[in-house]
């Protein structure tokens, strides 16, 4: 949270040590007090509270229940805690599981084991909500604070989702019920800041200043004030005040002023018709007033109309009591809760009660008729944030009084710097009709945050990278020879890797035990290109998750980065952050970030297993990225497992610094090329079942690759050639399989030289000066020329051929078509005459190939 | 050639496989009309039409020339791509975004459901000096696994391209060549010739058409023509040359001259292959020419050593002197400002850039010109002095 990196927090006990072990020395009490440094605002959160912990990702904090806290014996104060999970933290494979949509809210009860539940109690950041549901409940469509409050619906224990069993429920509504939450039928709270007055002055000053929202919390705690102490001639001062000060306020409070006087109940009803214009559409049943006192807390919460709730508050006055009660209905979830089972009523019948219920205050305020409710709010808009920083700045002339001053004056100074924000916001809402529409008027900001403004085009950031799906289906394998080339393809993954079996033991073995362990390591695994070093390593990580998925291993992250695919190596931090956490950021900042979460002990985290493919790629000249990647597995809380491919034996003592490469540790494995034998038995395994191939044919292929490089994927693919040069051939006769003839013209075909059929294709003045360079090379002994020499004898070469001398700019031209073959190697052409010229091949192969003419 | 393609290409939108392939052959020798004449001819047959709707729609077509480095690429190839992230033409996000975001598209997809993508990398050795090879190493490690289906195909004309590869890139590479040579002999040449000169059947004035045709028959049968022909064919065998040459001879028709001759033809040869530095010498002055013989008998004494004007103007006077013909004494300054303009023509060049401490005098220089261009455009160059010429053939005959 930002508050949280704003300001400093101190930690401290609340109450005397309830138990104290003598033997451990611990201590252990019922609360803790989070004392803000610089607003001197102090929350309690006592055992069985919600909290919020802070994790990994800055912006996804763990969500927990307090369930016990201590001291230790180093002074220490730590907490014990039931973790609840977010769906982010649930493994993406795992969350189909659920079969339904999740909101961001939703959060799961957490019965995994192996996640520490101890934790410092510095690491808590507020208190929040955290609501059961029973798993057909809708969840409630408006929230009050989206980041306060939480559902919960089931349980998440590493495998399944598993409804919430009644006693953890029953256990969990306790929590709420301790609380002082009074709920209506299991689905409406309200948010504990009415009940608990410090914790909600203190939560709306912790949350930050820039979010719009803590005005409503100003208001609404002077509300709760209100109600409970405050006395009715403060209030009709501050309307005197108000009226006073802001002239173009008095409309709004004139409005409002005598439906004060006409009593409540009135008062209520032309609110709530106000607002149900305002909003247009929302249902709302005319008979019920009950119903359309709960519409005015939306008044209460947008931030437009505060000046009107204000003045209701203060006809509350008359009535406090039957206020509270409407009051603690006022909770946004049951209001919401009604209109979603209210039917919606035709708009007509709103107007005509709205005009019924305006025609009291109409004289008073002509302009806030219904259709012009609109633009005199845009008009207003602007005016509004004045109006409220006034309005706040009475409201605590009033608190003054009461208990809360030291508060208040906290609040004065959050509330002023936010209402220009505020006031922006306030008038989007009024120009987008949409936004008006939507429910959730209360938090005017945080939905117009959530949903895209209408019209607005689509930011490439929440793009979804995608082909378009092909129209055709993609057709199957008809013959035997099809079916084997798609085999033979690279990208088919064979269910077993042949021939590999043992570097796969050692590296699921070091990967085994140090996820036992918990602790982290480095393995760097070497080998030449297309020895499967990718694969295995794959394959382990697969072998690893299956164990996983039947208990046998704790679980773990896995988190891959390529060095070609990586357009600079710190963009490596990004990568590997964005695997982690879904965060975007900067390399810089992701560094700093990577750093402290490797080096810190975090509660919940799970061992990462980050393999690095093409090492050599993430070098730089300080080598910082290597050093930091190797650094972190070192550190005792990383829980950081590295396997790091590369193609060079030994690239740690090549182009590492010494520092690196003692970090990388000697763990080393290296993956030989392939023997023939082995190629084989890949190509025999791919092939299962499938006769398509010769054995012959098979063992030459392997024999040629394994005496040229031992590269699998080029085995794969000369197989796959021969069987398309079959398929051609099959076509005047029918050999089913591949034969030896095939393969041997396959392999001609990718490993024959393409120089000599080039010059054999030259044109007759290339082939000449060719021969007129070699005849140069061999005057002058050395293997250069320039064109000026060569042409001497290229025209002595012609005359002897009897044919028609070249012109010196022939002659240029024929030269750089050579050296865009990359015959001839060549200077850039601007020296003209006295270029230089060199042969890229041997000078046999240049007369072999003229020989034969 | 074109069956290896085409089939190659069919699978890929038939069956999902993914390929790697690269045409290689000199210039001018009809890659580009081979991979364009296959993508038609694809584009024709049934079975893939319904693929092919959206397939050729986004038909990266990517040249080494315009998109010199990754960046342009890839930020190239999501455009025409059309993904998400393309907002009217143009392609936002820093470079390591656009890659990620182009990776985790093609990875997305699968063998069988998403639409097959054809890469076509034109000057394809262009692309192997982009630093480490990114763009290369993803578009060919994405043909090698599982992801959305590709064909990548490179265009070069560079024989030793798998060199360049480096040996990651290399290995995921399908060592599929297509060698595209010029490898007709003089005879189907002459059938080009003629097919390349007839007028279609469509065109609209038929007597024309026929006379026209029944021309280039004799034309292609004439024996000045047939040499004419077989002296450029002995140059260079690609068709581009030829169409050039054919281009200058038909712009020689007019309306009063219908017909191409075979003069039309050998006029069109001579432009097409004179000298463009003996041209330049045919518009010097007389004391300009001096100056290159004096050149050239330097060259020829001091055996191709460079020389700077101060050793020319003194060659230069030797022979006024020699001769006493007061018409060719000019002052220095005048003879500097000629051999500047010499300079200018690049008739002659300097060996290394002109410093400021150096004089202009002493600045060592080369001749770009062989000393029989010389003789050859002293040959034909109008009202040319006796005397210079026979300077021209022997600097020591006044002795």
């Amino acid at each position: 949270m930002n508050t949280r990196q704003q300001s400093k927090l101190i930690y401290s006990w609340y109450g005397k040590p309830m138990s104290s072990d003598r033997k451990l020395r611990t201590y252990q009490y019922k609360g803790i007090l989070i004392t803000s440094e610089n607003s001197r605002t102090e929350t309690c959160i006592q055992l069985g509270d919600f909290i919020l912990v802070e994790g990994v990702n800055a912006d996804q904090p763990y969500v927990a229940q307090l369930v016990d806290l201590y001291e230790d014996g180093a002074q220490h104060k730590r907490a014990v805690v039931q973790w609840f999970c977010r769906l982010e933290e649930i493994p993406q494979n795992k969350r189909k599981l659920l079969k339904r949509e999740v909101s961001a809210q939703e959060v799961f009860f957490d019965q995994v084991l192996g996640y520490d539940t101890d934790i410092a109690a510095e690491t808590i950041i507020k208190s929040i909500m955290v609501v059961p549901l029973h798993l057909g409940e809708e969840l409630p469509l408006i929230t009050l604070n989206k980041e306060q409050t939480f559902y919960v619906k089931q349980s998440w224990d590493g495998k399944c989702f598993k409804v919430l069993s009644p006693d953890i429920f029953s256990k969990l509504k306790e929590a709420n019920k301790k609380r002082g939450v009074i709920t209506n039928s299991s689905k409406a709270f309200i948010p504990s800041d009415i009940i608990t007055p410090v914790k909600k002055e203190t939560e709306s000053v912790v949350r930050s200043a820039t979010k719009p929202k803590n005005v409503d919390m100003g208001i609404e705690s002077k509300h709760s004030a209100s109600k409970s102490s405050l006395a009715k001639e403060r209030h009709s001062q501050r309307v005197a005040n108000n009226d006073i000060k802001t002239p173009t306020a008095r409309k709004k409070l004139e409005l409002n002023s005598p439906t004060r006087s006409k009593g409540r109940l009135l008062g209520c009803e032309v609110l709530g018709l106000l607002d149900d214009d305002c909003a247009a559409i929302k249902p709302l049943e005319p008979s019920a007033t009950k119903r359309k006192v709960k519409f005015t807390s939306d008044i209460l919460g947008s931030p437009p109309k505060i000046p009107c709730s204000n003045d209701k508050s203060k006809s509350t006055s008359e009535t406090a009591e039957h206020w509270q009660s409407d009051m603690i209905r006022l909770s946004p979830y049951t209001k919401v809760k009604d209109f979603s089972e209210k039917d919606k009523h035709p708009y007509g019948k709103d107007d005509t009660l709205s005009l019924v219920g305006y025609q009291k205050p109409s004289s008073q305020s002509p302009v806030l008729t219904p259709r012009s409710r609109r633009t005199c709010a845009q008009k207003t808009s602007a005016l509004i944030a004045e109006q409220i920083s006034m309005l706040d700045q009475e409201g605590f002339l009033s608190d003054s009084d009461s208990s809360y001053s030291s508060s208040s004056e906290e609040e004065e100074d959050d509330d002023v710097p936010c209402t220009p924000e505020k006031k922006t916001k306030s008038s989007r809402i009024f120009s987008t009709p949409k936004s008006s529409r939507k429910p959730a008027v209360h938090t005017p900001a945080k939905t117009l945050k959530k949903t895209p403004l209408p019209g607005t085009p689509r930011t490439p950031r929440n793009a979804t990278p995608e082909i378009p799906r092909r129209i055709q289906a993609a057709q199957e394998p008809a013959s035997v020879l099809e079916e084997a080339r798609l085999r033979l393809h690279v990208s088919a993954i064979p269910e077993s890797l042949p021939c590999r079996e043992e570097e796969f033991q050692d590296i699921y073995n070091f990967v085994e035990s140090k996820l036992i362990d918990g602790t982290g390591g480095c393995m760097y695994i070497s080998g030449v290109p297309g020895t499967g070093k990718t694969a295995t390593v794959h394959e382990v990580i697969r072998c690893l998750q299956q164990a996983v998925e039947n208990d046998e291993l704790p679980p773990f992250q896995f988190v891959e980065i390529n060095g070609m695919k990586l357009t600079d190596p710190h963009q490596a931090y990004v990568q590997i952050l964005e695997f982690l956490t879904g965060q975007k950021v900067t390399a810089t900042h992701a560094a700093v970030l990577l750093a402290n979460l490797f080096s810190t002990p975090g509660p919940k985290r799970k061992t990462t297993v980050l393999i690095v493919d093409e090492l050599d790629l993430l070098w730089t000249r300080k080598q910082n990225v290597m050093y930091n990647l190797f650094d972190w597995p070192t550190q005792k809380h990383s829980k950081l497992i590295i396997l790091a491919i590369a193609n060079t034996m030994d690239l740690p003592e090549r182009i590492m610094m010494n520092r690196v490469a003692s970090r990388l540790g000697l763990t080393r494995m290296s993956f030989q090329p392939y023997t023939y034998k082995q190629l084989q038995q890949i190509i025999l395994s791919r092939l299962k079942g499938v006769k398509a191939f010769e054995e012959d044919a098979v063992q030459l292929v392997s024999r040629k690759v394994a005496a040229l490089s031992g590269d699998a994927r080029r085995c794969l693919d000369i197989c796959r050639r021969a069987t398309e040069i079959c398929e051609f051939a099959r076509q005047k006769r029918t050999p089913e399989i591949v034969r030896m003839a095939h393969v041997t013209e396959a392999i001609d075909e990718m490993f024959s030289s393409p120089y000599v059929n080039a010059i054999r294709n030259a044109s007759l003045h290339e082939q000449i000066f060719l021969k007129a360079i070699l005849a140069e090379f061999r005057r002058a002994g050395v293997e250069e020329a320039t064109v000026q020499q060569v042409y001497h004898h290229h025209v002595a070469l012609c005359r002897m051929e009897g044919l028609q001398s070249p012109t010196v700019s022939e002659i240029m031209a024929i030269c750089s078509r050579l050296g865009a073959c990359r015959l001839l190697l060549v200077e850039a052409s601007n020296k003209y005459l006295h270029l230089r010229v060199r042969l890229n091949l041997s000078q046999d192969d240049v007369m072999y190939a003229l020989r034969e003419e | 050639q074109h069956r290896h393609l085409l089939e190659l290409l069919k699978r890929t939108t038939v069956h999902g496989e993914s390929n790697s392939a690269l045409i290689i052959g000199p210039r001018g020798s009809g890659k580009t009309a081979l991979l364009n004449h296959v993508l038609k001819d694809l584009r024709e047959m049934k079975q893939v039409t319904e693929n092919l709707l959206e397939f050729f729609m986004k038909n990266p077509f990517l040249s080494g020339l315009l998109q010199t480095n990754d960046k342009v690429a890839l930020k190239e190839i999501t455009r025409q791509l059309q993904l998400e992230n393309v907002v009217g033409d143009k392609v936002f996000g820093s470079f390591a975004e656009n890659l990620a975001f182009l990776l985790e598209a093609l990875r997305k997809g699968n063998r069988t459901s998403s639409c097959p993508i054809l890469f076509v990398l034109d000057e394809f050795d262009l692309f192997v000096h982009h630093k480490n090879q990114t763009l290369l190493y993803n578009l060919f490690d994405i043909s090698q696994s599982a992801q959305t289906p590709v064909t990548v195909i490179g265009l070069t004309c560079r024989q030793d391209i798998l060199e360049l590869l480096e040996k990651r890139v290399k290995s995921r590479f399908s060592h599929r060549q297509i060698y595209v040579m010029n490898s007709f002999d003089f005879k189907q040449y002459i059938k080009i010739f003629k097919k390349q000169l007839s007028l279609p059947a469509e065109f609209p004035d038929e007597s024309f058409a026929e006379k026209w045709n029944n021309n280039v028959q004799h034309l292609s049968e004439d024996k000045t023509v047939q040499d004419v022909l077989q002296n450029l064919f002995h140059h260079a065998k690609d068709l581009r040359s030829l169409h050039l040459l054919l281009m200058l001879a038909v712009s020689a028709v007019t309306v009063h001259h219908p017909l191409l001759t075979a003069a039309d033809l050998q006029e069109a040869s001579r432009q097409h292959r004179t000298d463009s530095k003996a041209n330049i010498v045919h518009g010097l002055s007389v004391l300009e020419i001096c100056l290159i013989i004096a050149m050239k008998h330097l060259n020829d004494v001091y055996d191709g050593e460079p020389f700077n004007f101060q050793m020319v103007y003194n060659e230069f006077q030797k022979f006024i002197q020699r001769k006493a013909h007061s018409m060719y004494n000019f002052e220095k300054p005048v003879v500097m400002k000629a051999f500047e303009h010499l300079l200018q023509l690049e008739l002659v060049k300097p060996l290394e850039r002109p410093s400021v401490r150096a004089q202009r005098e002493y600045l060592l220089m080369k001749l770009l010109l062989d000393s029989s261009q010389i003789m050859d455009a002293l040959q034909v160059y109008p009202n040319c002095p006796t005397d210079v010429k026979q300077w021209a053939a022997s600097s020591l005959s006044w002795l």
